[in-house]
């Protein structure tokens, strides 16, 4: 009897471990085959983009008006960014892919640049339309890869979870048809970036502005920053302090300093030549505010002014809990130089400053001949959205949408209850840049 | 007898209004700000007396949050303006004093409405009930510390994006040193810079094996207070990594794609490259 009960128990018990079992089998195809499908959608999408891509470049060679040209360059504008953003929702990220993305995003910026600058009166030059043309030729080859790794996905039912499995697993021997057809579009794209060095393209590709960066002065080895470190601040008697240099993939030669005294943590990247601090970051508890953001912004200064930076103007402070930060622009003759930066916090309980990060200032200050501007702040003033209460002016240098600088008028103003800041260009009342500033925010966490 | 109506009345109006107080704090009429000069991006409560003096003369229209942001700059600027004062949008002695002989505070009264969440007005002249949102009376009185309502946020990000940065930060580096965490940040923020990868925060962080954190779901514990104020270093400008792409544990990388990658430097475990 009591064997039979058992035996009852066991088979139960069997039969709702299968159950569940099958159960959780069930629910995890469900799970992959959903997010198999997300990866699908992507590609497919993918390849219809810059099949669009293709077509649309096309036309755009075809016409001739310049009042059906900026549309079309905008819908590629716009295609560009819809199809980087499905290459970024597939799991290629250990795969190198990253010329062809750029590619992308190049003819994108291209695409752009021409379309907002009036073809009107500026129509395309000759080297542009070359361009367009290889960039037409150039959509096509990847068009036609794409297509090809398409078609067999959808012949042999190849999966994209199998390719994220191969990236995984790195194992080279599994030959994976989407990772191979992947491979050949990036080593033709590779193959046109290298060719088109000196078309038009080239003006508008991202420079990496690291690379171009002269600094005064001359290198400075261990020993001599040792001293310089010094001289900056207190180091205790005994402490080590470890210098290392940067490897060959910074774009600046730094040589990085981190020591840790008295519970803080002190780190400092300076550049090599020239020995200029670019970033220091001393890490420590902060205690209860003794101080005032104005008193912070007076030791910050004094900070900068030890430091060689004498004409820096504070643009903006901002208090976080116990830590101030403070946004400096180089400042000459009352123009303020927004391309010229430096960031500085101030521990707020004893005035320290635990914090620098001069990078912008040392990749985009040189000496600039600024010329007079061409308009006075009146007339400037009539280009600003007469709804807007102008509060504050002055002159300053930004980068604009074009990457250059320009000379501006600034105006701070007040429309309802927002604040914004409008550069209106100095020498042609463009409106280069509006921005909304905002900084404060409900607490979410304090209001519930 | 109608001075004792008016004096019932006084008291009755005085009790509403502080019902909810549990223990009454005095009406310390020489209470006023602290002796710091107070300036734009400023927190805490002397910035809460400042919004409540400038409201009570109708110089301000926002909410009193004891954040010192755009509105309660321009609201100080007319302020000084119209007593007066040097304008620049500086609360200084001077301005404190002319402000505390042209406006009434009571801080109770002010504190108390935070305290509770309400929204709430502080003008002068206006009958104080008439300015408090009704309906949560009811709340339980909790005798929490007196904080802002608002906070600052850098320009263009919010606390959410802020909050998810620092998930990702603390799953894929809450071991490593402040520096290191404040350099993994500035990799996420390169890579909405960059051409070759997504254009927003949110697109980096869940872009496909990105971010280990991500695939194996650490991304989901709650981030600590170390990896936030890394995070809002990284957006306010500091790049440890040295403009870094990526970057790879070399005790557990997988990958040899990585390896091939020009190396910038390497902070606690992780090496940073290009």
């Amino acid at each position: 009897m009591l064997r039979w009960i058992i035996i009852g128990i066991l088979t139960i018990a069997l039969v709702g471990v299968a159950v569940w079992g099958y159960q959780e089998h069930q629910e995890k195809n469900a799970i992959l085959i959903q997010a198999e499908n997300n990866y699908q959608r992507s590609f497919h999408n993918l390849t219809y983009y810059v099949d669009l891509l293709h077509d649309k470049l096309g036309t755009v060679l075809a016409m001739n008006s310049p009042r059906s040209l900026s549309p079309q360059l905008t819908e590629i504008w716009r295609i560009t960014s819809e199809a980087h953003t499905e290459v970024g929702q597939l799991p290629l990220t250990l795969l190198p892919f990253n010329k062809t993305e750029e590619f992308l995003s190049n003819i994108g910026n291209f695409s752009y640049r021409t379309a907002i600058r009036g073809l009107d009166e500026d129509p395309l030059t000759e080297d542009e339309m070359k361009t367009l043309e290889k960039l037409y030729e150039q959509s096509g080859e990847i068009k036609r890869e794409l297509r090809k790794v398409q078609y067999m996905v959808l012949e042999n039912n190849l999966r994209w979870m199998d390719v994220q499995l191969a990236l995984v697993t790195e194992d080279q021997q599994q030959d994976n048809t989407i990772i191979d057809g992947f491979k050949t579009v990036e080593k033709n794209v590779k193959g046109y970036t290298e060719g088109m060095a000196n078309t038009a393209l080239n003006g508008v590709m991202e420079e990496p502005e690291e690379q171009n960066v002269q600094l005064p002065g001359k290198k400075i080895d261990e020993d001599q920053l040792r001293e310089k470190i010094h001289q900056m601040m207190q180091v205790n008697e005994g402490t080590e302090v470890k210098i290392t240099e940067t490897g060959e993939g910074s774009d600046i030669g730094l040589y990085t300093v981190s020591f840790d005294q008295d519970g803080e943590h002190a780190y400092m990247d300076f550049t090599q030549k020239g020995g200029y601090l670019v970033t220091m970051i001393l890490n420590r508890e902060v205690k209860e505010p003794q101080i005032s953001l104005y008193q912070g912004m007076q030791k910050a200064k004094a900070f900068l002014r030890e430091l060689g930076y004498t004409d820096m103007d504070a643009y903006n402070s901002v208090q976080y809990q116990n830590v101030a930060l403070y946004n400096f622009a180089y400042t000459k003759d009352n123009i303020r130089f927004y391309p010229d930066t430096i960031e500085v916090k101030v521990a707020m309980d004893n005035g320290e400053v635990i914090g620098v990060s001069a990078r912008d200032y040392l990749i985009h200050h040189k000496d600039r001949h600024i010329s007079d501007p061409e308009l006075s702040a009146d007339e400037a003033r009539k280009e600003v959205n007469p709804n807007v209460e102008i509060q504050e002016e002055n002159l300053a240098v930004i980068e604009n949408d074009l990457g250059k600088e320009v000379l501006c008028y600034e105006f701070l103003g007040t429309l309802g209850n927002d604040t914004y800041r409008i550069f209106i260009n100095a020498g042609d009342g463009f409106e280069e840049r509006v921005e909304r500033l905002k900084q404060t925010e409900i607490d979410f966490g304090a209001a519930s | 007898m109608n001075i004792k109506r008016k004096l019932i009345m006084v008291i009755l109006l005085f009790f509403l209004v502080n019902i909810p107080l549990s223990t009454y704090e005095s009406l310390d009429p020489s209470h006023a700000f602290s002796p710091r000069i107070l300036q734009k991006g400023a927190t805490g409560e002397d910035v809460i007396e400042l919004q409540a003096r400038l409201q009570y003369l109708g110089f301000y229209n926002g909410k009193i949050d004891g954040v010192f942001g755009w509105r309660t700059y321009w609201a100080v600027r007319n302020f000084q303006y119209e007593f007066g004062l040097k304008v620049d949008g500086l609360v200084g002695d001077d301005t404190k004093e002319k402000l505390i002989r042209a406006s009434k505070y009571d801080r109770n009264y002010v504190l108390e409405q935070i305290r509770q969440g309400r929204d709430f007005t502080y003008y002068g002249g206006v009958p104080k009930e008439q300015q408090v949102e009704r309906g949560n009376n009811q709340q339980a009185v909790q005798q929490k510390p007196v904080q802002t309502t608002a906070v600052n946020v850098p320009q263009g990000y919010s606390q959410n994006d802020i909050q998810m940065m620092a998930r990702a930060v603390y799953g894929e580096a809450r071991g490593e040193p402040y520096v290191g965490q404040v350099a993994v940040a500035a990799v996420i923020l390169n890579r909405v810079e960059s051409p070759s990868f997504p254009n927003t925060v949110s697109g980096v962080i869940f872009e496909p094996r990105a971010f280990t954190a991500v695939s194996d779901g650490q991304i989901w514990l709650t981030p600590d207070e170390t990896a936030t104020q890394a995070v809002i270093d990284a957006i306010n400008g500091w790049d440890p990594s040295g403009n870094a792409l990526y970057y790879f544990n070399p005790n557990t990388a997988t990958s040899e794609w990585i390896w091939s990658r020009p190396q910038i430097k390497r902070i606690g475990k992780h090496i940073f490259t290009k």
